[in-house]
Formats: C-alpha cells, sequence, structure tokens
C-alpha cells in the first residue's frame, strides 16, 4: 500500500479540487484530509460519516481558584505567558491565578510545580475524527478544535487510521490532502509516505514557496513530483517554476491550464474531471496519469 | 494599532491584502510597520522588496544533559509532555524537534545536572522598504514548531502608528501566536464553497480570542456562497469587496502590488484603509 500526499507550500494552489479529481480518478483508494485545521475535501465528497472519535492531544491546565493560595508558582515557572492573576477570590485570598487556556501549552510545569496541587491537568479536548464512506471510497477526516495545538498529532492519526482502512479493504492507495506551508501539520503527513506531489501556480510566491516544500521533502527523503496549476496565468513564470524545480531534483507532471470550471466544479459540489471533460480537466487526467504511473514505478516495498 | 490580516483558507488574499494596505496607509502619510507572522512561507517581501538591514537567529530552549551529574532518576522524562526527554536504560535522550521549550526538566532535575541551550528554529529579518518598517520570520526548512518564531516577529514589532500583520492560514497555533493582542482583524476570504466554509472558522476563532474583526471578500462576482448574506446575518462588517480581475492575478504573479500596477486599486485600498479606520473608530 502507497501514500501519495498533495502538498503545495502556498495555500489556495489548488490541493484540495486535484485531491478531489485524483479520487474519481483512481477509483479504488482510501482518502486522508490531513488539512485539519481548515479542512474542505468533504465539501466536494460529501461524505457519510461511519464513525467518529474525539481527539485529545494532550492536556491543559486549570487552577481550581477554591484551593489557590496565590503564591505564583505557576506564574514563575509558566514559559508560555498563560498563567493570569485575576481569578476569582476565594475565603482566603482575594485574587486567585488564572490560566489562559489559549495561551497554555499543555506543558503541565505548573500543575507539577503547585504545592497546593490546585492545578488541575486533564486531557484536553482537541477536535474530532471521522471514518466515512464517500463516491470514491473510504475516507478518514478530521476537525481540529478552532484555536487548538496538537494539529501534527491529528494529522497521525489520520494517515494511520486511513491505512488501516487500506489494509482492511485491501485498498493499495491512500490519497493524503496536505495542509499549507512546511511546519508541524505538514512534517506530520508526510514522514514515511511514498510520494509527494506539490501543487504550484506561477507566481513569484509560487516559485518561491515551491522552493521550501522541496527542500522540506528533500529534507524527508521523499520523492517529489510538481505541476503547475493555472499555468496560463504566467506562461513565462511556469517556466520558471517548472526550470527551479528541475533545479531542485523535481521532476515536472503536467501543467494544469487556468480553466473556471475549476470554480464551478467545486460550486457544484463535484470534482473537476466529474463536471468537465474538455480544459483543466483533461489536464489534471493527464496530470493523474504522470503520478500514477510514478506510483506503480515505486514497488511495493519501498522501505526494504 | 496592530491590524492583522488572516483568513482561515490559503491563497484567498491575506499578503494582498496586507500589502497592499501598508503600502496605501503608508502613503496616506502614516508611519508604518508590516511584520510578515507566516514564517512557513513568508512572500509580503516578494511585494515590499525590502531592504534587510540585520539578521538574528531566532532560539528555542533544549535541554543538555550533564552525563557526569545525572542520577538516572528518570524525573525530566516524567514532566515532559512532549517525549522529548527519556531516560532509556543508562542514558537520557533529547528529541529535540520534539521539545517544546518549556524548561520543566531542568527545573525539575534533582540533580542539577540539566541546563537548557539554544537551538536556532528559525530566522528573523529587519529592514525597510522605502517607508514602511519590515521585519519578517523564516522558519528553518525542517523545524515543525513556528510559535517561536512568530513570537520573536511581533516583539521585533517596531512602535509605528500602524503595525500591520500577515498571518499564516488555518485556525490552529501559528495563526492564534500571529493574530493575539492585535486590535484589529481582518479575515480575507473568496466567495466560493473552500472560502466560505473556512471564513466561518476563522470567524469562530477570532470570537473565541474576543477580537475585533471585519471581513474582505476577493474575487468578488463568483456566485458559489454568499459571503455577504452571511456577514449581514451575523453583523459583521464587510470592508471591501476586491473583484475577480485577471488583471490583479497577473500582476501579483510578477509580484507587483496592486495599487501599484493598476492604479484604479491605489484608490480601493485606501477606501478599504478608511473602513478599517472607521469600523475601529481611528488610529489611536
Amino acid at each position: 500500500m502507497k501514500e501519495l500526499v498533495v502538498l503545495s507550500g502556498k495555500g489556495g494552489t489548488g490541493k484540495t479540487s486535484l485531491v478531489a479529481s485524483f479520487a474519481a480518478l483512481a477509483g479504488d483508494a482510501v482518502l486522508a484530509d490531513c488539512d485539519v485545521d481548515a479542512a474542505d475535501l468533504h465539501l466536494v465528497v460529501e461524505p457519510k460519516i461511519i464513525r467518529r472519535s474525539r481527539f485529545s492531544g494532550g492536556s491543559r491546565a486549570r487552577v481550581m481558584s477554591g484551593h489557590c493560595i496565590a503564591c505564583g508558582k505557576c506564574d514563575e515557572v509558566c514559559r508560555f505567558d498563560a498563567v493570569f492573576y485575576d481569578g476569582p477570590g476565594n475565603g482566603r485570598v482575594a485574587k486567585t491565578f488564572r490560566v489562559d487556556p489559549i495561551a497554555c501549552e499543555g506543558c503541565g510545569v505548573c500543575a507539577w510545580f503547585c504545592a497546593e496541587g490546585a492545578i488541575e491537568f486533564a486531557p484536553a479536548d482537541n477536535g474530532v475524527w471521522f471514518v466515512s464512506e464517500t463516491r470514491f471510497g473510504p475516507m478518514v477526516h478530521a476537525k481540529l478544535g478552532i484555536a487548538e495545538e496538537n494539529s501534527g498529532k491529528l494529522v497521525s492519526l489520520v494517515r494511520a487510521e486511513a491505512k488501516k482502512v487500506a489494509e482492511a479493504r485491501k485498498l493499495d492507495l491512500v490519497i493524503i490532502d496536505g495542509s499549507p506551508g512546511i511546519g508541524c501539520p505538514v512534517i506530520a503527513s508526510i514522514a514515511g509516505a511514498d510520494l509527494v506531489l506539490v501543487v504550484t501556480e506561477p507566481t513569484l510566491s509560487g516559485l518561491h514557496d515551491l522552493g521550501r516544500v522541496a527542500e522540506l521533502t528533500k529534507h524527508f527523503g521523499i520523492q517529489t513530483l510538481v505541476c503547475v496549476n493555472k499555468w496560463d496565468l504566467n506562461a513565462e513564470l511556469a517556466a520558471e517554476v517548472e526550470g527551479r524545480a528541475r533545479q531542485l531534483g523535481v521532476e515536472t507532471v503536467g501543467r494544469i491550464c487556468y480553466d473556471q470550471a475549476m470554480t464551478e466544479a467545486q460550486i457544484n459540489r463535484q470534482a473537476l474531471v466529474e463536471y468537465a471533460n474538455a480544459g483543466a480537466a483533461a489536464d489534471v487526467k493527464e496530470v493523474w496519469s504522470g503520478v500514477s504511473d510514478r506510483l506503480s514505478k515505486l514497488g511495493p516495498f519501498a522501505i526494504l | 494599532m496592530q491590524i492583522a490580516i488572516a483568513s482561515g483558507k490559503g491563497g484567498t488574499g491575506k499578503t494582498t491584502v496586507a500589502t497592499n494596505l501598508a503600502y496605501v496607509a503608508s502613503r496616506g502619510g502614516h508611519h508604518v510597520a508590516y511584520l510578515d507572522c507566516d514564517v512557513e512561507e513568508p512572500n509580503g517581501h516578494i511585494f515590499l522588496n525590502p531592504q534587510i538591514t540585520d539578521r538574528r537567529p531566532v532560539a528555542s530552549p533544549v535541554p543538555q544533559v550533564d552525563a557526569a551529574k545525572c542520577t538516572l532518576c528518570g524525573k525530566c522524562g516524567e514532566i515532559c509532555r512532549f517525549s522529548a526527554i527519556v531516560r532509556v536504560g543508562k542514558k537520557v535522550l533529547v528529541y529535540p524537534e520534539l521539545c517544546h521549550g518549556c524548561g520543566g526538566c531542568s527545573l525539575v532535575c534533582p540533580a542539577d545536572a540539566i541546563r537548557e541551550a539554544p537551538r536556532e528554529i528559525g530566522v528573523l529579518e529587519i529592514g525597510s522598504a522605502g517607508p514602511i518598517e519590515f521585519a519578517q520570520g523564516v522558519l528553518h526548512i525542517g523545524q515543525p514548531m513556528s510559535p517561536p518564531v512568530i513570537r520573536a516577529v511581533k516583539a521585533m514589532a517596531p512602535r509605528s502608528e500602524l503595525t500591520v500583520i500577515d498571518a499564516p492560514p488555518g485556525t490552529s497555533c501559528p495563526v492564534i501566536e500571529a493574530v493575539s493582542r492585535a486590535d484589529f482583524v481582518i479575515l480575507v476570504t473568496e466567495p466560493t464553497p473552500f472560502g466560505f466554509h473556512d471564513l466561518k472558522l476563522a470567524v469562530e476563532m477570532v470570537r473565541i480570542l474576543h477580537l475585533p474583526f471585519g471581513v474582505v471578500i476577493n474575487r468578488a462576482g463568483l456566485d458559489g456562497a454568499d459571503v455577504r448574506s452571511y456577514c449581514t446575518a451575523q453583523r459583521i462588517p464587510v470592508l471591501a469587496e476586491i473583484p475577480d480581475d485577471r488583471r490583479l492575478a497577473e500582476a501579483y504573479s510578477r509580484g507587483q502590488m496592486a495599487a501599484v500596477a493598476l492604479p484604479e486599486y491605489e484608490a480601493a485600498f485606501t477606501r478599504l484603509w478608511k473602513s478599517v479606520e472607521q469600523a475601529r473608530g481611528g488610529v489611536q
């Protein structure tokens, strides 16, 4: 079983639209939406949720104001400016300390050092994840709670569950919709994956961000392909992006033209290849054939 | 006044709004600073072309264990919630990428065997783009944790009348770090199903943070989602609508600010700046 991760570095280049079309073209793949803090794939593939589970990626501190003696130790040890001296008073002190749940990093140092045992450090509810069915096959997806931490852990969980589904159903491919950027959730989505496709655009920003994301995949030793979306927005830059990719040792697997059908398909809750045949849809099919060709050449035991 | 530009969904036009806003406010005679807090993929420099005059490493503290003093009691591994330090047999291992820099291990060590050493995770670049003061953070490739770099950029904020913060996409910790303590947040969206869905997440986020905010609708004219009705129903001010104009996309592709490449957009972004001032009740 292989894992294909679709990334972009820069946001909004068309990752999710491409993943939806790949799902339609692959037929028998497991989908994993690893853009857990702004997941959109479900808007197109309309999953029917079969199983729903809570996700707790860590714990969070809470001062039990009744027990606080306002010694200030928690404030002293907290490195994340999460402790405030504005909690409600009790019989002994007029004011107590309070932990801001949003600023709290979940390190538990305050709870460890509180001599009164007045700080509760309990698992936080950081989100929810789902196993679903779509018209293209099974899907694992998640919703990180707003303003929550631990997106990397949730991404790892979604990936692991998607693999389990693939194994149970004897499916050969997991297609992962990644998040923008190069930080924690992206690293969690690619570590140990078989192939990365970077979707970029012919802009100076796209060029800049491709460089960073390609260096990241190189850092983790993952084979990488690139495709330029909306290439005809600036043909010169499209060629430059492809040249840069070559320098980085990344093969270009196709170009996708600028086509309003891409947005129209999304509005109609359809994958582009379901909505249209020509234009960008034809280009996406080309890209998919390049990607699936590369996947088939990877061999079943890439790690060995 | 600090204004943060955020979005939920990536690629909706945060950097376009942030750079153009900084530009027109500066042209209008205000002392402006632009802070690129999208440290994973900072792109503002492409449009503002700053002269970088100072580069400083951004470091996060990680533990170093003095084996001579260590008694192998294992307390460090017990306090660490991130599995970044752990005793294995007769050794204590440290995994720097997992370390959040909380300092718990060095505080708890009864043998005083743990010292913290800075580990570079990114760089802070400071300079100016004409009259606009400029700072950006750049996370090193392969480093997972961006919040300390974002914190460093914000700590560097020069004193200015207007500070424009270009935030990363999403709604989780890096965004929170970028927008927290802003006086006003501009959420940039586009009227597509994806843009609208992620706008609603971003609205929830700024409401949890109790920050005043307004919305800019980019690529207006696409009729994929009724963002305007939503904003009206939610009593959210729509600060501006930017049309779905291919010339804008082309100028963007070349790294040109709309207000520079297309004169009518200088006026449009000046109006946006006025509506932000109005929503805020003036520069303070």
